[in-house]
């Protein structure tokens, strides 16, 4: 392992704590880097912001040794190095905190931290318990942490996994006699809010001794927490902001590279509801974590329900497509009465669900785009009990382009498409039958990048024009406030309110959060 | 920090491992326990709860070994082919009549050894040709059975060793030295789980082995390990069943693989890997053992056995999966 040799620095500026130039990957079709270049000076909070696709994951992976790059240059405080592994990239002083919680759940969370690098606590392959309990306690020490360190991690809150995984990417200080450069990817995505400002004020302890680069698609979490943002695009970076004073929109101009359509949620094609009778009329609901709910949808109207995790809003929502079960209350759809002992009564009547894990839930990853999307309405696809092929290729071919759904073909596999064709397909899914009166949409837009969600946007519009009353549980206020017509607010298993939302008389963020807490 | 808050920080480990849901088997062996002796006199006879536990000796050292494979989420199917090879191996190795050979313990010792080159090869061919563990292990029984065949070449050696056939025979404190050495090889078991590396890394295996691998760890050593110390323990207890019929027989290991993993599943060790453990597997043992002689004591017929125990093996999966059962859930 070579020590990279210590540059002279040519002004007074401290040597960058991490810089990258002009790093290329290419994978087969696809440049995901392209000469992106990158600095992260000591002990700041660096922001990196990009649409997915944008380059941010590869980037990250080629920093802790995950990803070889094809070309371009490292350079771990002005000397250049090559990095094939974590443990390489650890013996820099670099570490990553990923994305999805990467911690053994059966194991202590002294293990845990020290996974990997157990130093004293393992001596000839033998566990020396006291050891790893003391190791541990002065990693949790130096971010304050109260959390027992021999308590399994599958107990611990989400809140205090991460700060385990903090601890434990904090063992590279052990292999390396230089501030560490600590990379936290997406690592608020499962925090509560209260959580999130925890781990706020770890990040800027952190800064004290370390240098951190964040990276969230929550732009406002960006500016909040960091000292500046670098933004990528295209495999590219294509600016740099100082925090202070930014605003998100500016980041998102950046972010996708034009000025961005004010009209983010397409409110110019939102048209009044002017319903008789609803489609959808619940009365009563009753459930294991919802009571009392009422709630009507009329054709062409978009209902979003907004709460808290945990205000059961989720479980309304696959109550009404028949996959929770219900103690009490009434289901009419256009004035008929109908029960939902399960998905398939649900379906019958007319309603679809696009589910919040598109990749689990929505969608069946190696097979072809043409199976997902006529996964649900066979009687489309089929003669008798026979699949038609000509019949189901005109009709998927009809779909993808009336969805312009980019796909190289039919048969390509929905796991190679990026997430937002994935989503119009799982949303076809629904309307190739013709059929549909009622869509629930259980976070439709989430993990998608700026664009496809304003095309997910777009399809919902045209979806409601056409006369399909929309549930639709949304990834954020805004997102709810941008789309319905009309907002529920749940609290704890009940509808706290009832707000309109008509396009020009939206109520602002504000005014929601005071019901949902 | 001292050595006693190391023990005691250890002990609060295994206080939590207990939770409730780990509580299950146990409850179940007393109870089950209860209601035969309630309904024979001789299932509660001293000499019969001796028999129990003697019996359950041989079975209990293969589930020890299959046990870190099944933590580590893998199966193996080897024990059978395994302990076959084993017993002629020791067999024809310490004083028998089909040769001149002596080697006493030194041919133990052996037998041991060639149990480990068959876990080795599992291993091996898991993570150097990718073949799944189930496949992988079948076919190293298979090749277990065929040394086996070979070395049997038609005659049965019988064994004359004295120490060795004394194991099944003398006893100390009420029961056999058979017995003895499974309560060795569970502690030694036992302390491999807890204590070393190489335990407590098949455990993370079976709980996040892509963990492992992003925190630096190499997973494939371990693996290969782990698998060479299960074949360590179908080693041993080929010598043992050896040392029981007074033969060295190709079937030796004949349906212990089956009973070893529904002796596990039944204990709590599950088969996706990262719960349970040597204790766990230990009271899965009793539990086979004690239903399958109260079962007999109270006048089943002995052909229903084979039966009974698929008929539990699916039904402790079924109560461990009972816990994370939801709508909807989808089961491969």
């Amino acid at each position: 392992m070579s020590v990279p040799a210590e540059r002279e620095p040519a002004t007074s500026a401290p040597v960058p704590a991490l810089e990258v130039r002009g790093l290329v990957k290419h994978y087969p079709g696809v440049k995901a880097l392209d000469g992106v270049d990158l600095v992260v000076r000591q002990h700041e909070v660096l922001g990196l912001a990009g649409e997915n696709g944008a380059g941010k994951s590869t980037l990250l992976k080629a920093l802790v040794g995950l990803v070889t790059p094809d070309a371009g240059e490292i350079y771990v405080r002005g000397g250049a190095v090559k990095l094939r592994s974590v443990v390489e990239a650890a013996n820099h002083g670099i570490g990553m905190v990923f994305q999805e919680q990467s911690l053994v759940p059966n194991l202590t969370a002294a293990e845990n931290i020290l996974l990997g690098s157990e130093g004293a606590a393992v001596r000839r392959g033998v566990y020396r318990w006291d050891v790893m309990r003391r190791l541990a306690q002065e990693q949790l020490d130096k971010i304050g942490s109260k959390i027992d360190p021999l308590a399994r991690t599958d107990t611990l809150s989400f809140a205090d996994r991460q700060m385990v995984e903090i601890a434990k990417v904090l063992r590279i200080e052990q292999r390396s006699q230089h501030p560490p450069v600590i990379i936290l990817d997406e690592p608020t995505s499962v925090l509560e809010s209260k959580e999130i400002d925890t781990l706020f004020a770890q990040i800027r302890r952190l800064r004290e001794f370390a240098s951190v680069v964040f990276v969230s698609h929550r732009l406002d979490e960006v500016l909040d927490v960091c000292d500046r943002v670098t933004v990528l695009r295209g495999g590219q970076s294509v600016g740099e902001v100082a925090t202070a004073g930014a605003v998100p929109r500016e980041l998102h101009r950046m972010m996708i590279g034009s000025t961005g359509s004010d009209d983010h949620y397409h409110e110019n094609a939102a048209e009044p509801v002017e319903a008789e009778q609803p489609r959808l009329s619940v009365r009563g609901l009753s459930g294991k974590s919802f009571r009392d709910i009422d709630l009507d949808v009329a054709a062409g109207e978009i209902v979003a329900i907004v709460g808290v995790h945990g205000s059961g809003r989720e479980d309304v929502c696959r109550a009404l497509f028949g996959i929770e079960p219900t103690s009490a209350g009434e289901i009419r759809m256009d004035g008929k009465k109908i029960s939902l002992p399960n998905t398939r009564a649900a379906c019958a009547a007319g309603i679809g669900y696009v589910p919040a894990e598109r990749k689990i839930e929505g969608m069946v990853g190696p097979m072809s785009v043409a199976e997902n999307m006529t996964l649900t309405k066979q009687k489309a696809r089929c003669a008798g009990p026979f699949v038609v092929p000509k019949k189901q290729a005109g009709l998927v071919d009809r779909w993808i382009e009336r969805l312009s759904i980019r796909t190289p073909t039919r048969d390509t596999a929905i796991q190679r498409l990026s997430g937002g064709n994935q989503q119009k397909v799982v949303l076809a899914r629904w309307l190739i039958g013709g059929d549909i009166r009622l869509l629930l949409l259980d976070h439709p837009t989430r993990g998608l990048d700026i664009g496809a969600r304003s095309e997910v946007y777009r399809l919902m519009r045209e979806l409601a024009a056409s006369g399909v009353a929309t549930v639709l549980l949304a990834d954020s206020l805004e997102e709810a406030i941008g789309m319905a017509d009309r907002i529920l607010v749940m609290n704890d298993g009940r509808v706290a309110t009832e707000v309109g939302c008509p396009s020009g008389g939206k109520p602002s963020p504000l005014d929601l959060v005071k019901e949902m807490v | 920090m001292t050595v006693t808050t190391g023990v005691a920080a250890s002990r609060r480990i295994i206080r939590r491992g207990a939770a409730f849901r780990d509580a299950g088997p146990p409850v179940a062996l007393v109870v089950i326990f209860l209601i035969f002796a309630a309904l024979s006199p001789q299932f509660r006879s001293i000499a019969n709860v001796q028999n129990i536990v003697d019996a359950a000796a041989v079975l209990a050292v293969v589930t020890c070994g299959i046990t870190f494979v099944l933590m580590m989420g893998s199966i193996d199917l080897s024990s059978a082919g395994v302990m076959g090879a084993s017993a002629l191996t020791v067999s024809l190795l310490v004083a028998n009549n089909r040769n001149d050979n002596d080697f006493g313990l030194a041919g133990i010792a052996a037998a041991i050894v060639l149990g480990c080159a068959f876990g080795f090869l599992s291993g091996l061919a898991l993570v150097l040709l990718k073949v799944p563990s189930f496949m992988a292990t079948l076919g190293v029984s298979a090749i277990g059975l065929g040394v086996a065949t070979l070395m049997f070449a038609g005659v049965q050696p019988n064994i004359s060793d004295a120490m060795l056939k004394s194991w099944a025979i003398d006893r100390f404190l009420g029961l056999s030295y058979l017995t003895w050495i499974a309560a060795a090889c569970i502690l030694a078991g036992w302390l491999i789980q807890r204590y070393t590396r190489l335990g407590r890394y098949a455990f993370a295996i079976g709980g996040a082995e892509e963990v492992l691998t992003l925190s630096g760890v190499r997973v494939k050593p371990y693996k290969v390990a782990v698998f060479t110390v299960a074949g360590a323990f179908y080693g041993l207890a080929g010598v043992m069943v050896t040392s029981q019929l007074g033969a060295g027989l190709v079937q030796a290991g004949n349906g212990y693989d089956f009973s070893a993993i529904t002796a596990a599943v039944v204990g709590g060790t599950l088969l996706t890997g990262g719960r349970g453990g040597i204790l766990h597997s230990t009271v899965g043992v009793l539990l086979v053992m004690v239903l399958t002689n109260g079962l007999v004591q109270i006048g089943v017929s002995p052909y229903w056995q084979g039966g009974v125990e698929g008929l539990i093996v699916v039904a402790a999966v079924a109560a461990a999966v009972i816990p994370q059962r939801r709508r909807n859930q989808v089961v491969k």
